[in-house]
């Protein structure tokens, strides 16, 4: 994802660039964590001892923080990231069952990438398409009225996709 | 002042009070779980909580502020049912069971459910997930029996400055621990054992060494040597119920005989010989920048404290050349008696095991440092902290109370009273400069009773200072010098006065830092629970037994003038070099490496 844009220096500086920004302000280690976040892609272990050590917070502190809220994330997200909705309609009409059916084909828990680094998991709240509930977001397809039953064959489409592209790249490479 | 009504009774009280303040002030009892005394209340666990008239909710009273004409009832029916639930709803997540726990004698949470009169389970809940970590040499960490009241984190990050310790996670999944509930050896921890000290519950402990100490009594091949630190005799008692204070050397030597330690020496005969050899540093580094002209790093550090070390090496390794490169009085010891004392004896060290009974869980780290093996083998081979020696005499089935005083045995049980107060802040600077003062000038140190009053004391900080007058011979190069020391205990001090140091606003010859509050008399191996109060009467009880010593000066022990004489030589010479000094290593992250 996005963090691979980036040499190692450029990831650096950065990420330095984001602390001296904000590093005067009050509490300003979520909003560091926030636009770190946001430009790097996900949270790496090296980037949260910067930050730890940049504004003198302990490490086990910065942790706690991020674990705290779901937002962050301190693994690449996935290729395909796979969102299933749990708002009251999609929950009523299997959305739950969808979900467990995701985690268990996975292998991953929600918030997780599983290691081929092809899927990620996550639960979203309503995309306002009540009416196909259940309702699964891969990137930006929208899967409706999702059998569990039916989530292989949708991630077999993934994977194939994945293969196609890559074996295109290595062709024009 | 103002007056308050506190259960129906009126009752005086200042400014700035909380009720629980006022409620101790009464003899009221209220129970606590989060609140650690010191620290700003976190009104996170909902125990200790009271009515308040004309207020609806229950207030906590660890963090709700006295007020004039408060209406406050500690023990309604009310709040009895509140902190009923509270408890049961913990112990209802709770994965542990007494029948098997360490702490089953002092668990707050065991005794709490107790006095509350809790027998049947009410709730049944979610029981939180149990993992073990034995990652660090001195430390188990057992999750399941943790109930987040957050004490270790405030020891750790506030007393300690360390920060090893967070809640991670949110809700019900929070664990309170390391980042991203790794192990403790993932993150820096300097193992000072402040947080199994602070833990209500059984989910922080000493690894335990008492299984090996019994293999190794029950090998009749082994010569077993105790060795006990200067804290344990002011602190040993309270395992057995007697008030804190009570010194109780005697009958510690007795009950270390009974349970059939081979030789039965002590930690203060290598206290007082640190003495010999960090004073003799000390001057060295002072004629080399007195009179020499050459560099020389001061102020000189003490180093008897092994979590003071490890803070350096990985937060301060700047300073490492500071530290003195004296060996703690528990390796010194070690690495004497599988020499000295075995070739004395006659003994195969490789035979001979070496258990120490120190206040400390940071020396169960230090005795397995690779550094520590100057006598060919692993110099201190188990540590048990004073609870585990508590433990170890119950399981023995010794009546502890009643034994008789008994003498340790020569040569290396010797000691003077100087080598008493390593166990309180201050006392290992008092009892250098009670040797650097008379070698120095010929005469004793010119305070009452030989004592530093100005860096003794629960101060986080202390300074003194003393000018040297009429010196005698080799030391004329400190005539008119005015020495200048400071004292500082915690972390957290430590680094504080570090910064200081760094940044130019102090300058000292010589400091002394230990890691845990009081000193060892605070060690995080004590008997718990260790308050301000306790360490006072700790502090006081090692003070008489320094008093009541016929020597008090390290240098004047004569079983130490005898090991310079048959074995060591002179202090620094080249066997102390070997045998008594180490070296350090800069364990901090450097930054590039991201
Ligand atoms: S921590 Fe306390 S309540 Fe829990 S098992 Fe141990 S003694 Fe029992
Ligand atoms: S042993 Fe000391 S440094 Fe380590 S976690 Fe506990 S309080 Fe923190
Ligand atoms: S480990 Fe002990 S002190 Fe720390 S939060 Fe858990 S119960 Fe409290
Ligand atoms: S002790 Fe007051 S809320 Fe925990």
């Amino acid at each position: 994802m996005s963090s691979t844009l980036y040499t190692p220096t450029e990831h650096q500086d950065l990420l330095m660039n984001i602390i001296e920004s904000l590093k005067e302000q009050k509490g300003a280690l979520i909003p560091i964590l926030q636009s770190a976040q946001d430009s790097l892609g996900y949270l790496s272990e090296e980037t949260l001892k910067t930050i730890s050590r940049e504004l003198s917070i302990p490490y086990s502190e910065v942790t706690g923080v991020v674990s705290f809220y779901s937002y962050f994330t301190t693994v690449p997200r996935g290729e395909f990231v796979v969102r299933v909705c749990l708002g009251t309609a999609c929950y009523v009409r299997g959305g739950k069952e969808v979900l467990e059916e995701l985690k268990k084909l996975l292998d991953i828990q929600v918030g997780d990438t599983t290691p081929d680094r092809l899927f990620s998991l996550e639960v979203g709240r309503c995309f306002g398409a009540c009416g196909l509930a259940p309702v699964v977001l891969v990137n930006d397809d929208i899967h409706q009225r999702v059998k569990p039953t039916e989530l292989a064959a949708i991630l077999a489409q993934y994977r194939v996709q994945h293969s196609e592209k890559e074996a295109a790249e290595g062709a024009s490479a | 002042m103002f007056t308050i009504q506190l259960n129906n009774r009126t009752v005086s009280v200042r400014e700035g009070m909380t009720i629980l303040d006022a409620a101790k002030q009464e003899g009221i009892k209220i129970p606590t779980l989060c609140f650690l005394e010191g620290y700003s209340p976190l009104g996170a666990c909902r125990v200790c909580v009271t009515e308040v008239e004309g207020m609806r909710a229950l207030a906590a009273a660890c963090s709700t502020p006295l007020v004039p004409d408060m209406k406050i009832q500690t023990n309604s029916p009310r709040v009895r049912r509140a902190r009923k639930s509270v408890v049961e709803l913990l112990l209802s997540e709770h994965e542990g069971d007494c029948k098997y726990c360490t702490r089953a004698d002092d668990c707050e949470l065991k005794s709490l459910a107790n006095e509350l009169g809790i027998e049947v389970q009410r709730y049944e809940g979610e029981r939180t997930l149990a993992s073990t970590d034995v990652s660090t040499a001195a430390l188990v960490r057992d999750s399941g029996k943790c109930i987040k009241c957050r004490r270790c984190v405030t020891a750790c990050n506030q007393l300690q400055g360390v920060g090893a310790l967070f809640p991670q996670y949110r809700g019900f999944a929070t664990s309170v621990g390391p980042a991203f509930r790794s192990d403790l050896d993932s993150v820096v921890c300097v193992q000072c054992g402040q947080c199994s000290a602070v833990c209500p519950v059984g989910a922080i402990t000493e690894k335990s060494h008492i299984k090996e100490v019994l293999a190794a009594l029950e090998d009749p091949e082994s010569h077993v040597v105790v060795q006990t630190a200067p804290a344990i005799r002011a602190a040993l008692g309270e395992c057995f119920g007697l008030p804190a204070g009570t010194l109780v050397t005697g009958r510690m030597t007795a009950a270390l005989r009974r349970i059939g330690f081979d030789s039965v020496f002590d930690t203060n005969f290598t206290a007082d010989l640190t003495i010999m050899e960090e004073g003799s540093e000390l001057l060295t580094r002072l004629k080399a920048a007195l009179v020499e002209g050459k560099p020389a790093a001061l102020p000189q550090f003490s180093s008897c404290s092994p979590g003071w070390i490890s803070f350096t090496e990985n937060y301060f390794p700047q300073f490492i050349p500071n530290l003195s490169s004296c060996k703690s009085p528990q390796q010194m010891f070690g690495a004497l008696a599988k020499t000295y004392y075995a070739a004395k004896k006659n003994i195969d060290p490789e035979k001979m095991v070496v258990v120490s009974v120190m206040p400390c869980t940071a020396k169960k780290f230090e005795a397995a440092r690779p550094e520590m093996r100057s006598s060919g083998y692993q110099d201190v081979d188990y540590v048990l902290t004073t609870r585990e020696l508590g433990k170890l005499i119950q399981l023995q089935g010794i009546d502890f109370v009643n034994l008789p005083d008994e003498e340790m045995d020569v040569p290396m049980g010797l000691s003077s009273g100087a080598a008493d107060i390593f166990a309180n802040t201050g006392g290992v600077m008092e009892a250098a400069l009670r040797t650097v003062y008379e070698v120095t000038t010929g005469r004793d140190l010119p305070m009452e009773g030989l004592h530093v009053t100005p860096i003794a004391g629960l101060e986080g900080i202390k300074e003194a200072s003393l000018v040297l007058t009429d010196t005698a011979d080799p030391w004329k190069f400190l005539e008119g010098v005015e020495v200048k020391v400071a004292v500082a205990h915690g972390l957290g001090n430590a680094a504080k006065l570090l910064r200081d140091i760094q940044e130019g606003k102090r300058s000292y010859h010589f400091v002394e830092i230990m890691t845990c509050p009081g000193g060892c008399i605070g060690g995080g191996g004590q008997p718990r629970f260790t308050t301000n109060e306790v360490r006072e009467k700790r502090i006081a009880a090692i003070y008489a037994e320094d008093d009541g010593k016929p020597i008090r000066k390290s240098h004047d022990n004569p079983a130490i003038k005898e090991i310079y004489a048959e074995f060591l030589g002179e202090p620094l010479g080249q066997k102390s070099h070997h045998l008594l000094h180490t070296h350090y290593v800069n364990k901090k992250e450097p930054a590039e490496a991201v």
